[in-house]
Parts: C-alpha cells; structure tokens; sequence
C-alpha cells in the first residue's frame, strides 16, 4: 500500500538490502528494517541529538537522513563501537566516571564522543563542550560527561 | 564494603552499547501499531463520531472512541478521567480516538480519518479565567466523581486546603520589617529523552500483558484494570529500561488505551508517543501564583509569613490535591517561623494536565520563599546567608504542619555551600558583563507509601534481589543491590536484581517522592538481614555452635569468631534445599511509619496526605553573569550541598545532584510550556522549548554530598532525587539581584522578562 523500494545499505560492516519508503529516515530503517535498536528516536527535529550515528566519517542525526541518500557511505551506530565485548575506550569513560544515567541519550553521547577523539586525541574542555552540544541529556547536567571525556584526554599520551 | 564506593552501574554497559531495551525496542510478533486522534478544541462537547472511514482503511484492526467505554471514570485523588474523551473535550491534544494498524502509517491514517464532531465551548485558559464569575465549567459533574478527599467542586476549583500555625495577624503587628510579593511560575515539561509509550500483549484467555516505560509496574497494573473492567489478576505489567521519569512516568493515562486496543484486536499493541504528543497528552509541573508576605524583628528573627497559592491543575485533577499540599507545607521554608498561614486551591483549566515533576510543588513555594528572605535580608542590611543561619531549623525541631524533624544539618549545607564559593578562585571579571552569587536553602521529604522487597538464597550462595522499585536512571537498581551486597558482605555480582514485573515483584507505590533509597532501600536492608540470620542459624546448625558466636566473612562466608573454619553461603544453601529448612528467602514490606501531622500544634483543612518521610535538607549557591544591555543570564558555577543521609553510592547521589540543579536551572532561566489564545499548545518540539544544553550549563556544579544518618533507616540513608531541582531557581534569581539590584518574581527569568526589571531600577 506504501510505495516501497530497495535499498543496500551498509551498517557497521555489514551490507544490507532493506526495502523502505524513499521517505524513510535513516533512524527508521535501522531500527524498524535492520533491527538495530541501540539509536534512539528522541525528538524527530534533530534537536536531542539522540539518533546521532556516524555516516561516513561525519557525525548525523539519522532521524534526518533520508535512508535512499546514504549511498555507498558507511554508516556507524552505537552497536559498531565495541569490539565485541571488548568496549571502546570512550565507553569505558563513560561508564567508570558515573556518567551514564538513564542511558537514552547515551548511544548519541557515545557517538559523538568518538567522532570527536577520532579528530582530536586530546581535546580540552571547551572542545569537548562544543562537541557536546549537539546532544541533550536530561539526567546528569552533562558534568560527568564532560569529566569522562576529559579525563580520557588526559590519558592518551 | 559495597555501601560508599561507586561501583560501575550494573546496567551501565547495556546503555552504552545500545543494548538496553527501552520500550519502542520491543517487536512483538504479529504487533499492531497504535495511533491517537487528539482534540483541535480546548474545550468542546463531542456530538458525534464517524468512524466508517477509518474502519474501511486496509490493515486498521482496532478502533476506540469514547461510547466504546464502560467503566467509570479514573484517575488519582479525584476521579475524573477516562483513557479517551467521553462526552466533552477539555484541552487541546485530548485523546478523543484511537486506532490499531498493521503499521505506524496506517494507523495514522485511519486516526486522521475518523471524523468528530464538536460543539466548542468557550475555554478558560488561565487561572483567572477560571475563577472569573460566569465562567464556564469544566466538569459539571464533578460531585459526582469518585473523591477519596474532598476540597474542591465550587466554580473550577479541584481542591482547597490550608495549613496554619500561630497567630499570623498578632505576629505581623510585632514585626519591624515586611516584605510583600506575587510570584508567578510557568508549565515546565519533564521532557524525560525517552517519550512515553507501551506496549501490549494478550493472551488467548485475555489476559493483558503491558510492557512499560514507567515509575510503577504496580500503579499501572492498578490503573489498566480499572479502566478494562478487568481484576487485576488479568492485567500483568512488566517495566522496560526507563529514559527518566522526573515525575512525568508516575501516574499513568495512555497505557490503558494501548490494552484496550490490543484487547478488541487481539494482537499486540504499541503505542509510543512522538515527541509532539508527548508534550501535548502528558503532563506539566504545576504553574502557579504565590502571593506571600513575611515579615522580622530588626534582629532579623523571622517571625511571621502569610502565603496564598493557586495553582493551574489544567483539565484533570491528576496529582493537584497532593501537590497543593506539598507546596503549602515547603512555603514555610526550612526556617522557623513561628506563625504561619498558608493557603491554597487548584483550579482547572482548558489545558493539558498538570501533574508530578520532580519537587512536587517545592520548587514553586521555594521561589517565592527563598525570594523573600534575600528581600528581607536586603530591607535588614543583614548579608542572607547569614539570615538562613540565623533562621534555620535545627535538629528536634519541627516542620510546618508539626512533624516531629530529629536530625537537620541545614545550617552544615548552608556554611558548606558558602566557605566552598568563597574559597574557590575567582573567575576572571567580564567588563560587559555583572556578576552575582546568590544562595538559596531548602528541605524536602523522602518517604511515604508502602514498598517490599524480597531476598532469596540461591543454590551456588548467590543472591536474588527483587523489589518494585523501577531504576528511572538515577542507579536504582546498583544501588539496592550495593545495599543487600553490603549487609551480607559479599561482592555486588554475586547478587541478582529483578527486573520489575507485577507477577512477581514486591509491592512498590512508585519511583517517586525521593522515596526508592529510603522506602525500598530499608525494605531490602531489613529482608536481607533476616536471610542473613536464617544462613547463621543453619551455619550453627552445622558448625555446632551459637549464631551468637558466629559471624559473616567477606566473600559469602560464615566462621566461628576466632576460629579459622568456615561454611560457605553455598554449603548453607545445599543443606537448605536439600537436608533441612527448606529454602531460604525473606521478605519486608512497610508502609511509611513516620508521625503524621500534629493536630494540636497546627489548623489543618484538607490536606491530601497525613505524614510524609523523613525531612532532607540542602542549600544551593550560584555565581551568575548578567548582561545588562540584553537581560540574558549565564550560571557560571554552582555549589550545592545535600544531606543524603549515608551515601550509598557517592557518584549516584553527585549524578543527582547536578543534574537536579540543571533541570532547576531550566526552569529557572528557559523552559516554559506556552499556549496560545485558542488553547494550543505551541511549544511542541524541542526547538521551542529549551531544555539546555552543555552550552548552556555551567562547567562547574560541584555537589557536595553531606551525610548525616537517618536513624530510621538501617543504614542511614536519605533520598535526593527532588531536592536538587528545588533550590536552583531561588538561588538564581537572588543572584540576579544581587548583582543588578533587580528582583524578578517570575520564572522563567527570559532576558527580556530580566531586562524589564533592570529598565525598573530608575
């Protein structure tokens, strides 16, 4: 009854062939066709920050991108940090500093966190604010994030 | 010892990989989406529905309108609710009808294409309007409704209640300074980053099964039943990872919808609000008007206050009666004021709910009050901190109303908050800009209502840990496991915490009121000390001894004082399970035991609660820039001191503490819920309504967690989920003045409402 076409995408390293609307957001088909929960609908105005994923190497909020746009740029998502069990060292920040609290904006939080200490080993505070401020979180008052972040970049060499 | 550190968050790696499971992650097989139609007038009598179009669009498989409804009204306190609109509608984004689809779109589709048709009615959109003579009525049939305290009814009122100790008029002739005011405080949105939503499954016998994002498996459970008609043996609630409540998850409305649904469908049902819907059928904290009028000796003894509080419940009572209440006996302060009159009513209007938000009523009284005693410490020339000290309550003291308050460490948070700003270094001056610090004090309560927890032993000596308590994201769940780990000194991994499931689940009131570390946590410190004097009995048993010569060895272990052999928990569980005494569980349940209100000390009329918990105190300090050509404010630092208690996990009570002070904060300076001259709602994205951002927040909150032990509770603990929110827009606004001279009664301190009062100066 909706107009649907194919679409190959590829997430994480792995390609998939979906079949969506040419309406439907990035957010929806890698929630809804591809299973892939960890990216949260938070607002749908690209406001919260919290469906951030990386497409490319260019951070997104994927409840504004077009799925049929995407193309044959790599899309990365909360699920494609860790290696395994083996967490990425920007979870680990997060967790051990007491920085994830109800964990909904966490995924976008974790994204761009990552994007940013992939440009920037050893950004400092201002740097990190600024990266945040494409995401809102409503538990922490983002002290702790910021500490987490901060004290990752005091420990890289 | 688990009690004190901060271990990870026993969930904390789900969230940050993506593998938490909050509600929309749910896909149930054969699941129907479900979609709401929502009322365009404020208020209106319905007078009929169409719903053959709707019903003609391939894939709609359920449709719910009003005269599908059976069952009488529900609700809270007053019972004037139902899941869709019957008869009228009385905001804009009512639930009028709903539908059940093979998917989102369609489901959206067909509740757009059912066809109703309204008679408007004229609204009333402000308090004033409300209780203007003549004005139109909301609920006409409101004496009729179920009522389970009484107080309102007349005009638009919901609820009247007032709170009085001493002599108000006698004292007010004494005093040697007044200072007289109208406070006015808007909706603010919990806009917790998970929107609400459900989903519900049923069974081939009917039997629902809701999974939640919410503060109570069990208050859901409750509601659901009532409104299908159905005992609550066949309403089964099972809560998801929830993404912050803040009050806005505490009491339930659209759950019943999505039962329903999935109930004359018989399939299961999702129904997750767009952010949107969420902003227009939830729930706001309470806007309100506080006229208050204190008044000292030129000692600066504060000995007289007179407040008159109306707040605007908007079209359904919801939490109104309690959280009037609430607001009449914080608008004291944390002070004592030997005479106080204190009285209040709510009133409903044509606009969507307003209802629980961390505070509950505090952080409107506490604007006002905490206002006021800069005004007065100005009219004293006495510096305010110095003020709070000299008024502040003090250990056996009581609180309004006449609860008995045996430990208080106010005048600690307030001299905390004061020698740590005065001891930081100095930011640099901005030439363009004016600098204020600005102090606020406050208390709250931790308690009420029943919990249970329930402790079991396991066959290899783990621990299974279940309670009703629904972690929101404040760490609930860590922290009642570092509790049960800790009285039996064993590490936290060796003990199992239950996700929350009304089939199995102690009884808990809600994940509210500051209420989970103080009301379970005593639940689950008392069960787990009497499965831990069940294993020394069978430890004596077979170690051939008294338990009093026994005690517990870290690790899971049980020796004879002085004596190096020992029995394992698991050596006590086999012989349990399989030799003698069957297995070994214990369980606690209480219903808040504090003292209620003292009749003889108070003249109370209509409260919607007798006691309430125990007493909590802290005291915020802020250091604001103001621009003056722009009346735009920026929060540089912020000190907030907190007495916790004992702080089960530090890091928990630090991640409540600022994040309280910044949901405060944007209530304080940006968030506001505004409707427009029709009723509608206009600030329904998050782009128009300004939840801050780091950007916006200061890099500097330091929570200063102070601990004093409550006796009450088996390891001292107190709650400060709420509190931290309280003190952030007083201590603000104190700032503002005291850098401008400006004094701004009315939040959200915009620069524009700012710049107003600084063009005032002159």
């Amino acid at each position: 009854m909706n107009n649907v076409f194919p679409i190959r995408i590829t997430v994480n390293g792995e390609t998939h062939e979906v079949r969506a609307s040419p309406s439907a957001t990035l957010l929806e088909v890698l929630r809804e066709k591809i299973g892939l929960t960890g990216t949260k609908h938070g607002c749908n105005h690209g406001v919260c920050g919290a469906c951030t994923v990386l497409i490319g190497d260019k951070l997104a909020r994927s409840c504004l991108a077009l799925a049929a746009d995407i193309g044959e740029r790599k899309v990365t998502t909360v699920e494609g940090i860790a290696a395994g069990r083996e967490l990425s060292a920007v979870q680990r920040a997060l967790i051990e500093s007491g920085a994830i609290q109800c964990g909904f904006c966490t995924p976008g939080f974790v994204i761009a966190l990552t994007h940013l200490f992939a440009h920037n080993p050893r950004p400092d505070r201002e740097t990190i604010r600024a990266a945040l401020s494409g995401n809102l979180c409503r538990c922490s008052g983002y002290v702790k994030i910021v500490g987490a972040a901060e004290r990752l970049a005091e420990a890289r060499p | 010892m688990s009690i004190g550190a901060s271990p990870p968050r026993i969930e904390a790696a789900d969230k940050a990989t993506g593998r938490a499971c909050y509600v929309d992650d749910i896909k149930l097989p054969g699941m129907l989406y479900g979609a709401l139609l929502t009322s365009p007038h404020a208020h209106a009598r319905i007078l009929s529905y169409g719903v053959e179009g709707a019903r003609a669009i391939p894939g709609v498989k359920a449709i719910l309108t009003g005269p599908d409804l059976k069952t009488p009204r529900a609700g809270g306190i007053i019972k004037d609710e139902s899941m869709v609109a019957r008869d009228k509608v009385r905001y804009v984004g009512e639930p009028v009808a709903a539908v059940a689809a093979v998917d989102a779109e369609t489901a959206r589709r067909a509740a757009a294409a059912i066809e109703v048709q309204y008679e408007a009615l004229r609204a009333v959109l402000t308090i004033d309007d409300a209780l203007a003579p003549g004005a139109p009525i909301l609920h006409e049939q409101f004496s009729a409704y179920v009522q389970s305290v009484k107080g309102g009814g007349h005009a638009n009122t919901i609820f009247e209640s007032s709170l009085l100790e001493g002599d108000v008029d006698v004292a007010f002739t004494q005093c040697d300074v007044i200072v007289e005011g109208t406070f006015e405080t808007q909706a603010q949105h919990h806009v917790y980053m998970e929107t609400n939503g459900c989903v519900a499954d049923v069974d081939a016998a009917g039997r629902i099964t809701l999974y939640a994002t919410c503060q109570s498996v069990h208050h859901i459970q409750q509601r659901v039943a009532e409104e299908l008609g159905e005992p609550m043996a066949k309403v089964r609630v099972i809560a998801t990872r929830v993404g912050g409540g803040f009050g806005g998850k505490h009491a339930s409305n659209i759950h019943s919808i999505a039962a329903w649904l999935a109930r004359a469908s018989d399939r299961p049902v999702k129904l997750v609000l767009s952010r949107m819907q969420d902003f227009e059928v939830q729930r706001s904290r309470h806007p309100a008007r506080i006229w208050m009028k204190t008044g000292a000796r030129h000692d600066g003894t504060i000995i007289a206050r007179d407040v008159a509080i109306t707040t605007d419940g908007g079209a359904y009572a919801d939490e109104s009666p309690p959280v009037l209440t609430f607001a009449l006996m914080m608008s004291r302060g944390p002070y004592r004021i030997a005479n106080v009159r204190a009285r209040g009513r709510a009133v409903y209007t044509n606009k969507l709910r307003a209802g629980s938000f961390r505070g509950f009523g505090n952080p409107q009284a506490s604007f006002a009050a905490e206002s006021q005693i800069d005004e007065l410490a100005t009219k004293l020339s006495i510096d305010p901190l110095e003020l709070r000290l000299k008024n502040a309550m003090r250990p056996n003291d009581t609180a309004f109303g006449g609860h008995a308050v045996p430990s208080c460490i106010l005048r600690d948070c307030l001299v905390a908050v004061r020698d740590a700003q005065r001891s930081a270094t100095p930011l640099p001056p901005r030439p363009d800009r004016r600098r204020g610090v600005g102090f606020a004090a406050m208390s709250h309560v931790s308690g009420l209502m029943g919990t249970a927890a329930e402790v079991q032993l396991r066959t290899d000596g783990s621990i299974a840990l279940s309670t009703g308590c629904v972690d929101l994201g404040q760490g609930a769940d860590t922290t009642m496991m570092q509790i049960c780990a800790d009285a039996l000194r064993i590490p936290i991994d060796r003990v199992s915490y239950a996700q929350q499931d009304s089939d199995s689940s102690p009884y808990n009131w809600k994940t509210a009121g500051s209420r989970s570390t103080y009301m379970t946590g005593r639940a689950v410190a008392v069960a787990t000390v009497a499965v831990r004097d069940k294993m020394l009995e069978h430890a004596g048993e077979i170690l051939e001894c008294s338990t009093a010569d026994l005690e517990l060895r870290p690790g899971g272990e049980i020796g004879i004082k002085g004596v190096p052999s020992a029995v394992t928990f698991k050596d006590v569980a086999l012989r349990s399970l399989f030799q003698a005494g069957g297995p070994i569980s214990a369980s606690h349940g209480f219903v808040f035991d504090g003292p209620p209100f003292d009749p003889k000390r108070a003249t109370i009329h209509q409260l919607a609660f007798q006691n309430l918990g125990v007493y909590t105190f802290g005291a915020h300090c802020v250091e604001v820039d103001i621009d003056e050509a722009t009346g735009a404010v920026e929060v540089r630092r912020a000190w907030c001191a907190h007495d916790v208690g004992r702080a089960i996990n530090p890091a928990a009570c630090e991640g409540q503490i600022q994040g309280g002070f910044v949901q405060g904060m944007g209530y304080a300076l940006t968030e506001q819920m505004q409707w427009n001259s029709e009723g509608w709602l206009t600030t329904v994205t998050l782009a128009d309504y300004k939840v801050p951002g780091v950007l916006d927040c200061p890099a500097e909150i330091h929570p200063i967690v102070l601990e004093d032990p409550e006796p009450s509770h088996p390891v001292g603990a107190k709650g400060v989920g709420e509190p931290s929110l309280v003190g952030a827009a007083p201590a603000i606004a104190n700032a503002i003045c005291h850098a401008t001279g400006a004094r701004v009664r009315s939040l959200p301190m915009k620069p524009e409402r700012v710049l107003k009062e600084l063009e005032k100066r002159t």
